[in-house]
C-alpha cells in the first residue's frame, strides 16, 4: 500500500506490572492512508493512547511492527526517533501540556528552535499559525496560565503544526474544554485534515467521531469495529 | 510584529534565566556555596602565595652561589684547600671569609655582631654600599650593616670598638635581609689582616668560602667538582648550593599553598553537590516539560545543553562573584595571619584567584553534568505521564 502514512501489523504492547501482564494492545492491525481523519474510541484503559503513542513514536511495540511513512521505526535511534517526531508529527495533548517558562508564542517557536529555523523566519511562521489557529496575536506574550482552556489547546495546535507534519495525534484534546470550545478545536482539525494533514484524534465523545471519515473502536487493546461511514 | 517582543536570539540562555528565576531561593542557596567556595580557595592560596612572598622577600638576594664549609669535625678550610678550589674550572671568582662572633661597643651600648675578614674585592662582590667606600686593604676601618648602624647608632667616622680594638667606620651597607652564606645587616666586615690580629690563637684558614660560577648552569657540575677534588679521601668540606636552598624552600611553600588551597577545595565540593542536589530536584520537577520537549523534537544533546546552561550561568555568575569577593577574603587572611596585605595584588595572588573562579565554573559544570545527562535520557512517554 503506497500511499498508506501510518502501517501498525500485529501490535503488542505489554506492560508487566509485579506478576501481571496486562496486555495493553493485543495483536492490532491497522493501516491508515495519507489525508484521512480518524478518530479513536473506546472505555477508559482500552488502550487508545497507547495506540496513539506507537503511532507518535514515543513508545515502541513489544511485539509487531510499526511503519511510518513505509520505515519500520524499531530500527532507529533514540535521536532518529526524535527527528522522525519533529519532521512529521504534530501532538496535542489532553492536558495542553504548554511549557509554562515559555509565552504562547515561544511555545509555538519551540520545535522551531529544535529544527534550527532562523528567529525571524520562524517568528514570522509562528504569527502565522497564530491566526490559523484563531488565536488574538496580543495573547502571544501571556504565559500560558494567563490563558483559557481553549486558548491554551489553540496555542497546543499552532505548535503542533509549527514543522509542517504530514500527521497530527491529538489525545482527548477537548476533554478539559467545555463543549462549545471543543467543538471549535475539532473544526480546527477538520480545516487542516482538508488541507491534507492526516489527522488521528483519540475522543470519548461520539459526536465528535462525526468529524472523521474513519472510526476504530478499541475493547481491552484490541480492533473490535472500524467503520468508514464517510468513505 | 513589534506587539510581541523577540524572545532572545539563545532560546537555551533565556530558557535557563527564567527556569533559575522560578526558584530563586533555591539558585541564590546554590549560587552562596560555589561563591563561598570559591572565595575559599582563592582566600587560602592567596595567603600561602603572600607567605611565600614574605619570606622570600626576608632572604634577600640568595643568588646561585657555591658556599664551602668546613664540614663537622674539621675546623677551617685551609689555603691549601683554597689552592684547590682555585683548579676547579668554569668559576668566576673565589672569596674565602674568616668570620667570627664577637660583642661590638659604641659609646655606652654594645650588640653581639658577626665580624667578617675578607679582602675588599671579594667585600664588593657581596655587598651593596648605602654610603662611604669599602675597605682599604690594611687599615682598621670597618664596613657596617643597616641593623647593626642603626642599633648602635653609628655614622661615618664613628670609632666602633670590636673585642676591645677600635675600628673607624667607613662604609654602611644597604640593608639586604637574611642571608644563607652571610648575615650582612648585623655584620662587621674588617680586612683579613685586621680579622688575623684580632684573633691571634684561632687555626690557619678560613671559616666559609663563597665560589661564584660563571654561568648559572655550570653551579651543579661546578659544585660536583668541589666535592670530588676536596673530599677525595674524607669529608672535609661541605658544599652547600643555595639556589638549592631556595628551590627547596619554594618547594614547602608550594606545599603549604596546595595544603591550604585543598582546605578550600572541600567547600567546594560541597558547593559542588549542592548544584548536583538543586539540579536533580530541578530535572524530577521538570520531568513532564521535558518529555514534552522531547515529543516535539528536542534531540538528547539540546536537552543535555539545556541543564547544562543552568549549571554554566549558576557557576559562571557564582564564581565571578566570589572571584570579586575573593580580594576581601585575601585581604582578611593576609591581615590576621601576616598582619600585612601588600601581597593581596602581587601577580602570583591574583593567579589564585583567576584559578579559584576557574574551577568554581567547573565544580558547577560536574555538578550539572549528572542531572543533565539524566533528564536527556528520559524516555519521552515515562516523562509525559510524570504528574
Ligand atoms: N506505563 C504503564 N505501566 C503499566 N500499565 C500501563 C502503562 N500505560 C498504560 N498502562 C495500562 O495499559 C492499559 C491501556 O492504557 P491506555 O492506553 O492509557 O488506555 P486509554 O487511553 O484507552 O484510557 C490500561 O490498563 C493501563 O492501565
Ligand atoms: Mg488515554
Amino acid at each position: 500500500m503506497p500511499d498508506s502514512i501510518v502501517d501498525l501489523q500485529n501490535v503488542t504492547k505489554v506492560y508487566t506490572l509485579g506478576s501481571n501482564e496486562i496486555y495493553a494492545l493485543n495483536g492490532v492491525n491497522l493501516t491508515i492512508k495519507k489525508g484521512d481523519f480518524v478518530t479513536i474510541m473506546g472505555p477508559s484503559g482500552s488502550g487508545k493512547s497507547t495506540l496513539l503513542n506507537m503511532v507518535g513514536c514515543l513508545d515502541l511495540p513489544s511485539e509487531g511492527i510499526v511503519r511510518i511513512n513505509g520505515t519500520d521505526v524499531s530500527t532507529l535511534s533514540d535521536d532518529e526517533l526524535t527527528t522522525l517526531r519533529r519532521d512529521n508529527i504534530g501532538f496535542i495533548f489532553q492536558q495542553f501540556n504548554l511549557i509554562q517558562t515559555l509565552t504562547a508564542i515561544e511555545n509555538v517557536e519551540m520545535p522551531m528552535i529544535f529544527s534550527r529555523m532562523d528567529a525571524a523566519a520562524r517568528r514570522k511562521k509562528a504569527l502565522s499559525l497564530f491566526n490559523q489557529s484563531n488565536l488574538e496575536i496580543e495573547y502571544a506574550d501571556h504565559r500560558p496560565n494567563e490563558l483559557s482552556g481553549g486558548q491554551q489547546q489553540r496555542v497546543a495546535i499552532a505548535r503542533a503544526l509549527a514543522n509542517n507534519p504530514t500527521i497530527i495525534l491529538a489525545d482527548e484534546p477537548t476533554g478539559n474544554l467545555d463543549t462549545k470550545t471543543g467543538e471549535s478545536i475539532m473544526k480546527l482539525l477538520e480545516d487542516l485534515n482538508s488541507k491534507g494533514t492526516t489527522v488521528i484524534v483519540v475522543t470519548h465523545d461520539q459526536r465528535l467521531a462525526e468529524y472523521s471519515n474513519t472510526t476504530i473502536r478499541l475493547q481491552d487493546g484490541e480492533i473490535y469495529h472500524e467503520s468508514g461511514e464517510n468513505d | 510584529m513589534n506587539l510581541v517582543k523577540t524572545i532572545s536570539s539563545n532560546m537555551y540562555v533565556e530558557l535557563a534565566k527564567r527556569n533559575l528565576k522560578r526558584h530563586t531561593v533555591r539558585t541564590i542557596l546554590a549560587a552562596i556555596g560555589i561563591i563561598i567556595g570559591v572565595i575559599a580557595i582563592s582566600s587560602m592560596g592567596i595567603l600561602g602565595n603572600s607567605l611565600k612572598l614574605s619570606v622570600a622577600g626576608s632572604l634577600g638576594d640568595v643568588g646561585n652561589e657555591i658556599v664551602v664549609y668546613p664540614s663537622y669535625g674539621e675546623s677551617v678550610i685551609t689555603e691549601k684547600q683554597v689552592d684547590e678550589l682555585y683548579k676547579v674550572g668554569d668559576i668566576e671568582y673565589i672569596i674565602p671569609i674568616l668570620s667570627n662572633v664577637a660583642k661590638a661597643e659604641y659609646k655606652s651600648e654594645s650588640i653581639f655582631t658577626n665580624v667578617y675578614g675578607l679582602e675588599k674585592d671579594g667585600l664588593y662582590q657581596l655587598v651593596e654600599l648605602e654610603e662611604g667606600y669599602f675597605l682599604r686593604s690594611g687599615s682598621k676601618d670597618c664596613v657596617i650593616g643597616a641593623n647593626l648602624a642603626e642599633n648602635l647608632d653609628l655614622k661615618l667616622g664613628s670609632r666602633l670598638t670590636v673585642k676591645d680594638s677600635q675600628f673607624r667606620v667607613v662604609g654602611i651597607l644597604k640593608e639586604s635581609g637574611f642571608g644563607l652564606a652571610l648575615n650582612p645587616d648585623g655584620a662587621t666586615f674588617i680586612t683579613p689582616e685586621a680579622y688575623k690580629k684580632l684573633y691571634e690563637d684561632v687555626d690557619d684558614g678560613y671559616n666559609l668560602v663563597i665560589v661564584k660560577v660563571k654561568d648559572l648552569d655550570y653551579v651543579e657540575t661546578v659544585a660536583g667538582s668541589i666535592e670530588e677534588r676536596l673530599n677525595k679521601k674524607e669529608d672535609v668540606v661541605t658544599v652547600l648550593v643555595t639556589g638549592s636552598i631556595l628551590k627547596s624552600i619554594d618547594d614547602i611553600f608550594n606545599s603549604i599553598s596546595l595544603f591550604l588551597i585543598g582546605i578550600g577545595s572541600i567547600s567546594l565540593l560541597v558547593a559542588g553537590v549542592s548544584i548536583l542536589n538543586v539540579m536533580l530536584m530541578s530535572t524530577m520537577e521538570r520531568t513532564k516539560e521535558i518529555g514534552i520537549m522531547k515529543a516535539v523534537g528536542a534531540s538528547r544533546k539540546e536537552i543535555l545543553k539545556m541543564f547544562m546552561m543552568e549549571a554554566l550561568i549558576i557557576g559562571v555568575a557564582a564564581s565571578l562573584i566570589g572571584g570579586v569577593l575573593s580580594f576581601g577574603g585575601g585581604f582578611v587572611v593576609n591581615i590576621l595571619i601576616l598582619k600585612e596585605a601588600s601581597y593581596l595584588f602581587a601577580p602570583s595572588s591574583i593567579m589564585y584567584i583567576v584559578a579559584g573562579v576557574t574551577f568554581g565554573i567547573v565544580t558547577s559544570l560536574a555538578g550539572g553534568m549528572y542531572p543533565a545527562w539524566k533528564a536527556s535520557n528520559m524516555r519521552p512517554l515515562d516523562a509525559l505521564r510524570y504528574e
